[in-house]
């Protein structure tokens, strides 16, 4: 049966509008999932920092190293050694089983505890040497009350949104956060005093776990 | 030689400078009001003041002294009058007494830092001075009268 010659015109023109909005259709699929779920680095933080240090360069990326290199990360951060002092509540962790700390103390508004309990008085600057005597180090401290930056039940994936949130994480951008690895509470982490457990991997693998994490794209695993 | 004041005092020790401050106010100085009960930091019957804080001598190290500001019992008041002191006294707080210096040491910071404490604060404060005698009941309420006196200008 032959076609009305309007009738075939219109059809190759409908064709054409579906063909178009087809491709604009797959390639804004395609663009939005690349750039969105679990990619946790802002925009503006991206273009910040790549005004300053190459972290992270955009060729880096790779969700799926990074992703690898987090669930080493989070099994550190999860340890008695970092979690212990990052507790969901109020009150610091102890021991390798994470019981609250003995004698209950505070963390206080700047996380350096309350009145006669704070931390500097029984925690020296240094290890008391002694099984199981009070660690130390001269900045030994919670975070503060206003930023608890909690550890205890996060999940890898709660964990790595908020180890990049500025709002969370104590206001760090990615080059701090880089640097983190060897602030002097994270070190302090392998020198525990007698009678404490090390955390589950050297502080060199540690960090660079931590360093692929943040590098490859900071991504979190999937919830 | 470490350079020390105690209680507004200038000293000067011979000692390791590793020497836990409580050996050095005991053995050396003879300020023995001081106490040791753990020597790990666990019951507190060894606090004094350091700079206003109220450190554990007994895992302090004196080098960490060294310069600052200490206080001891002895130093708390010239006449033993202070608020705490005197309301500790007024309700026969002590039982056998080995706890109460670094009881009433601490109980100072936290007067210091707030003059009208509730119960909580009281607890936070005092929830690492261990009384083997039980007499917590008495310690707060104690705490609280100090307060008061505090409050109303009494010196002792």
């Amino acid at each position: 049966m032959k076609q009305h010659p309007e009738y075939g015109t219109r059809t190759s023109a409908l064709m054409k509008i579906i063909t178009t909005l087809s491709v604009f259709i797959f390639l804004v699929t395609a663009v939005t999932t690349v750039y969105s779920g679990d990619y946790v680095i802002s925009k503006s933080t991206e273009t910040r920092l790549t005004d300053s240090v190459p972290v992270p360069l955009k060729a880096e990326r790779d969700s799926v190293a990074s992703v690898q290199a987090f669930s080493k990360v989070y099994k550190v951060l999860m340890s008695p050694r970092c979690m212990n002092c990052h507790p969901a509540g109020d009150v610091p962790l102890q021991g390798d089983d994470s019981h609250l700390h003995t004698m209950l103390p505070q963390r206080g508004v700047d996380g350096k505890g309350v009145y006669s309990m704070k931390c500097g008085n029984c925690h020296q600057p240094e290890n008391t040497p002694g099984l199981n005597t009070p660690p130390g180090n001269p900045e030994w401290h919670l975070p503060p009350a206003r930023m608890k930056m909690i550890f205890q039940g996060r999940t890898p994936h709660q964990l790595a949104k908020q180890l990049v949130n500025r709002k969370q994480n104590g206001d760090k951008s990615l080059e701090k956060l880089l640097e983190h690895a060897d602030d002097t509470l994270v070190l302090a982490g392998w020198h525990p005093g007698e009678g404490r457990t090390l955390p589950p991997m050297s502080h060199a693998e540690f960090k660079k776990a931590w360093t692929t994490w943040i590098v490859k794209g900071a991504y979190a695993p999937n919830p | 030689m470490i350079k020390l004041t105690i209680n507004k005092k200038p000293y000067q020790v011979e000692v390791d400078p590793d020497t836990p401050l409580l050996w050095v106010l005991r053995d050396a100085l003879g300020l023995v009001g001081t106490k040791y009960g753990c020597g790990v930091a666990q019951c507190g019957a060894c606090v004094v003041h350091l700079n206003g804080e109220a450190v554990r001598s007994c895992v302090t190290k004196v080098s960490r002294a060294a310069g600052q500001k200490v206080v001891t019992i002895e130093g708390l008041a010239a006449k033993a009058d202070h608020p705490v002191q005197k309301a500790w006294l007024e309700l026969d707080v002590a039982q056998c007494g080995y706890c109460q210096s670094g009881q009433i040491m601490a109980a100072a910071v936290l007067l210091k830092e707030n003059k009208n404490p509730t119960d909580a604060d009281i607890d936070a404060a005092m929830a690492g001075n261990i009384c083997r005698c039980g007499t917590y009941l008495r310690i707060r309420e104690a705490i609280h009268l100090a307060a008061e006196m505090q409050r109303k200008g009494s010196n002792g």
